[in-house]
């Protein structure tokens, strides 16, 4: 499988501050890939440097085996941005948005290209409102709509959800399934929202203070085996002696925040409350929580470096 | 590049910030042709009290040409200020509406960003001109007629024959904008340091303040500094309005009295577009875009 984007010993130094530090990764053709990380951790400077807004310190950036400092131009031609708010000429329309930015990619759009764009991304009804009266999800789809029309090989989406609704985060998901699955794009996406991530990614890459802490595959690193269950009852004491002295005592995990953790794979789940109820602990709440956001947690605090989780 | 050029001046004009300098200009130039054709007398009055004792005119004076060499002094200090509103805002402005993040990611460099930008920015200035060359000498000539140009300089007069007048207007509209477009170049230059339009239009105008300061104050430890400040050549096209004289005193037509200040001034004001466009592009294709 091809690699789309190559990345080795990229470093960005501000001054004082090492906002990315010895950073390599790669893409291959076709992935989705989950760039994530607490704020501050280096995500939009990679982002950047891999779209030339930023020059690295340090260390190569390689997009479709050509090397991006050499090559900028013709690499461009087959890449997609969204860079964190999807900000365009507010006094242009969606139409005239799309058709500058279309032309500025390179091409000379039809009407139809234009429409069927803005149909895709949900906005035809809106294509001659000014982007002044969109919300911030319209912008966002409009960022997207954007970033697609020259129809590029590679699409980078940084932070694509942030300040939207939960309709447009879904929105915004849907999308990035359908261009990955129907359309075969190839596509990098950053967030600290791991449940976003974990949605969409078949990649992950996650970054901690500039350095990459774990690569792999999604489907390894969001193990329905590893789900953390936490639990919430009446009587958190009498709810742990009986568990204790179950079958289920292997699972436990820890009591955190007066809630009991633990942790099993995600088709126990129901044999787990029809054991709760059994054993006449009153439930106040069951929530399934990913084993990626505690080992998340685990290594963006632990200040631990990992090198490669799986490839 | 060309369309990139296209995409800047299609920008430029979709905005309507960008209408608001002509119609100050309009506005501007309106009143004073309004005043001076209700009272032009006064005026003309005032402009001879000093030497009405001395020298007879016949005719009127109060003519189109001279009405639009007023406005022209008046206006080109304040056109500035217009240039800057839009040139200063260039890049400043994609800056802070978050656009130039976008811009940059497409592939065109950042050079060409640049130069279709200041392109641009050069045509909005001579557009702005062109308006105030219609309104200020056309339309003064239409409502005030057209006769021999009469001007008080600080210690002698010019009178130029009415034949004589309007190529030195084409003239002088040519030397105002280059001196628009280096102020253009100067707004545009500092617009690469700033993320909001305010602080580059600002700066722009007090640097032209202060340097018109400095150029007109007559103190002799400034004075070497003047020959350096583009500010002091900006004003250069009045030398259009200079005629020569032969020996019994009588005016050449044709001629100018100093054509080298002219060039001189042209050449210190092309060295500062060159200064301030090549530092911005040296500078801006340095800069890490933060946005």
């Amino acid at each position: 499988m091809q690699q789309i984007v190559q990345v080795k010993g990229l470093t960005k130094q501000f001054k004082n501050l090492t906002a990315v530090n010895d950073l390599s990764f790669s893409v291959n053709e076709g992935d989705v890939y989950g760039f994530l990380g607490q704020n501050g951790a280096g995500k939009s400077t990679s982002i950047r440097m891999m779209l030339t807004l930023i020059e690295p310190t340090s260390g190569q950036i390689e997009l479709f085996g050509m090397d991006l400092a050499r090559n900028r131009r013709e690499i461009l031609r087959n890449v997609g941005a969204v860079i964190e708010k999807p900000d365009v000429y507010k006094y242009l329309s969606a139409y005239e948005n799309l058709e500058l930015f279309a032309r500025l990619s390179g091409i000379k759009p039809t009407k139809k290209l234009l429409m069927d764009q803005l149909e895709m991304v949900g906005l035809a009804a809106r294509a001659n409102d000014r982007v002044k009266t969109f919300s911030q999800g319209m912008k966002q789809r409009l960022g997207i709509g954007i970033a697609l029309v020259h129809n590029p090989q590679l699409i980078v989406l940084d932070e694509p959800t942030n300040g939207l609704d939960p309709q447009g985060i879904a929105d915004i998901r849907n999308l990035i399934l359908h261009l990955s699955r129907d359309l075969k794009k190839t596509i990098v996406v950053s967030s600290h929202l791991l449940s976003e991530i974990e949605q969409v990614a078949t990649r992950v890459l996650i970054i901690d203070k500039g350095r990459k802490l774990v690569e792999g595959n999604a489907t390894e690193l969001f193990d329905p085996a590893q789900t953390i269950v936490e639990l919430q009852t009446m009587d958190n004491v009498f709810a742990l002696e009986q568990l204790k002295a179950s079958p289920w005592s292997t699972y436990l995990q820890a009591q955190r925040n007066s809630a009991i953790l633990l942790k099993l794979n995600r088709t126990e789940i129901p044999a787990l409350h029809t054991a709760l109820a059994a054993m006449q602990i009153q439930l106040l709440s069951l929530q399934p929580r990913h084993s990626l956001e505690d080992y998340f947690l685990q290594i963006t605090s632990g200040n631990q470096h990992v090198d490669t989780y799986t490839n | 590049m060309w369309t990139l050029i296209q995409i800047e001046l299609y920008k430029i004009f979709r905005r309507p910030r960008t209408y608001i300098a002509f119609i100050a200009v309009a506005a501007l130039i309106t009143i004073i042709q309004f005043g001076l054709k209700v009272d032009g007398k006064s005026y003309a009055d005032f402009l001879m009290k000093d030497i009405g004792g001395t020298m007879e005119i016949d005719g009127n004076i109060i003519n189109g040409y001279l009405i639009c060499y007023i406005m022209l002094q008046l206006l080109l200090v304040h056109v500035p200020l217009l240039v800057a509103l839009i040139a200063a805002d260039m890049i400043s402005g994609e800056a802070n509406m978050g656009t130039l993040r976008l811009l940059i990611s497409k592939p065109f460099s950042r050079t060409e960003l640049l130069l279709a930008k200041f392109f641009a920015s050069t045509v909005y200035t001579l557009l702005l001109l062109v308006w105030l060359a219609i309104l200020a000498l056309f339309l003064s000539m239409w409502i005030f007629g057209t006769g021999d140009m009469f001007l008080m300089k600080s210690s002698y007069v010019v009178l130029l024959s009415e034949n004589d007048v309007f190529w030195r207007y084409a003239g002088a509209f040519v030397f105002a904008a280059l001196a628009m477009v280096t102020v253009a170049a100067l707004g545009f230059f500092l617009s690469i340091f700033a993320e909001n339009s305010i602080g580059p239009i600002v700066a722009t105008m007090s640097v032209i303040v202060f340097f018109t300061i400095l150029s007109t104050l007559n103190i002799p430890i400034f004075n070497a500094l003047k020959p350096y400040l583009f500010t002091t050549h900006m004003i250069s096209w009045k030398e259009f309005f200079d005629i020569q004289v032969n020996d019994a005193n009588e005016a050449i037509v044709g001629s100018i009295q100093n054509p080298q200040k002219i060039v001189n001034s042209a050449l210190v004001l092309i060295i500062h577009i060159i200064g301030f466009v090549g530092g911005s592009i040296w500078i801006f294709n340095k800069k890490d875009v933060l946005s």
